[in-house]
């Protein structure tokens, strides 16, 4: 199986709420605040040379295709932060399966994910909207 | 165990900090935590903010991690002043060990009654065990279940006070919780202790005494706001006992701000409100706390 470590999937099950926070805007959604299509496309590129670079969880992904891991990481942020997009990736424990993922690697990737937005000058609250998101898939992705 | 800092303490604040940031966050061993979760160092020694023991254990070690904390703290409120610095060293996220020296300088209390004695020093040895949630990822909240063994070391005044014993021994449960996103789009801190103590003033006064001799549980709760993964501004209240029939005790509590550069170093920078202590009333003033994290 050519499985996609880090890949931070979502919930394939329960994402209806994206249909309805797309649907009529009247004020600035996470999406937009992380720039929409392109500064989404951005951010991920930008994780995933940090990841590359970071010796806590580079060894993570050294057989991993990247191409479908930036895209469905694209997805998956997409959909997270109100955007139109539907994740179509595996599910969260299938990805990470039988990689013994501890709490330590799990704080790194958001630890990257954090200087990256930062340093795109994304706002400290879309970030933190982000992440409390991204969170609940700690339990899902790290090895108990 | 050199661990008060002297006279020019200022200064030697200075360079310690300025090494220490200079050595980079990732010669760490145990730096699997985010930057801010493991906290500060409370003035006894466990891991917490400035007065209140949190569920949080010192340091950034994860369950796989073993790490630790060295703090340095000052109290200064024009009367009385107090240095504590200490120890504290944590096994995979799950049993803390602490060792804190306290120095409760007598200051005006010294002047006004001619004490033959300048300062009472006290000491505290504390464990933590964090009985199960995390902080962060878990919907219930971290709890832990924590010890201070205490021992003032200069009994004669607080003895003729009216305080019962030199050495006491505090148990508190304390839950602590990261709200992330929850107010004003940042993440909220909230924590609860109880504790189960005979000490009078944290024991600096000793323990029991001629108006209460046993246990009162008290309350003390933190909340801090975190403005961004550096910064923290917070609040605490500490409930305390009233056991000494010679002066009032009361609550304490302090507004702070909390600066994390890196995972080395945290800043702590508070208000602090201790009421009145050993019949001088409102002892207010300023609260600094220097933390290596390692």
């Amino acid at each position: 199986m050519a499985t996609h470590p880090f890949r931070l999937a979502c919930l394939s099950v329960v994402l209806p709420a994206f249909l309805g926070a797309c649907a009529s805007q009247p004020r600035t959604t996470t999406y937009d605040q992380l720039g929409g299509a392109a500064g989404i496309e951005g951010i991920v590129d930008a994780l995933l040379e940090k990841i590359i670079e970071d010796e806590r969880i580079n060894f993570q992904f050294a057989d991993t295709d990247i191409v479908r891991l930036r895209s469905m990481l694209i997805e998956q942020f997409c959909a997270e932060s109100g955007g139109p997009c539907m994740y179509s990736g595996l599910s969260m424990q299938e990805s990470h399966a039988g990689r013994n993922i501890d709490t330590a690697q799990f704080n790194a990737l958001v630890e990257d994910l954090i200087d990256v937005m930062t340093a795109r000058r994304i706002p400290v609250g879309a970030q933190n909207r982000l992440l409390r998101r991204l969170a609940p898939m700690h339990g899902e992705i790290v090895t108990p | 165990m050199s661990v008060i800092l002297r006279s020019p303490r200022h200064r030697r604040c200075a360079i310690a900090l300025a090494a220490l940031m200079a050595i980079p966050a990732g010669a760490i061993a145990a730096d699997g935590r985010l930057l801010a979760t493991g906290g500060a160092t409370q003035f006894e020694g466990s891991a917490g903010g400035g007065l209140v023991p949190w569920a949080v254990l010192s340091g950034y070690g994860t369950d796989t991690q073993d790490g630790g904390t060295a703090f340095a703290t000052r109290v200064d409120t024009g009367d009385y002043s107090l240095d504590a610095a200490g120890v504290a060293y944590t096994f995979r996220n799950r049993i803390e060990l602490s060792y804190a020296r306290q120095r409760f300088g007598l200051g005006e209390l010294q002047r006004r009654l001619a004490l033959p004695v300048g300062r009472f020093d006290a000491e505290v040895i504390g464990a933590k065990v964090r009985l199960g949630g995390d902080l962060v990822y878990t919907a219930m909240p971290q709890l832990s279940f924590g010890v201070q063994h205490k021992r003032q070391l200069d009994f004669a005044i607080p003895s003729a006070v009216g305080a019962r014993s030199d050495s006491g021994t505090d148990v508190y449960l304390a839950a602590s919780k990261l709200f992330l996103g929850a107010a004003f789009d940042r993440n909220l801190l909230f924590n609860a202790t109880l504790r189960s103590t005979s000490a009078n003033q944290a024991g600096l006064l000793g323990f029991g005494g001629d108006r209460k001799a046993g246990r009162s549980l008290v309350l003390e709760s933190s909340v801090a706001l975190l403005l961004d993964p550096r910064w923290a501004v917070g609040v605490e209240y500490r409930q305390k006992p009233d056991n000494l029939g010679f002066a009032r005790e009361d609550d304490w509590k302090d507004a702070f701000v909390a600066w994390f550069p890196n995972k080395r170093v945290a800043v702590v920078a508070a208000y602090a409100d201790l009421g009145s202590i050993a019949t001088l009333d409102r002892q207010r003033g300023p609260y600094l706390s220097l933390q290596a994290s390692f």
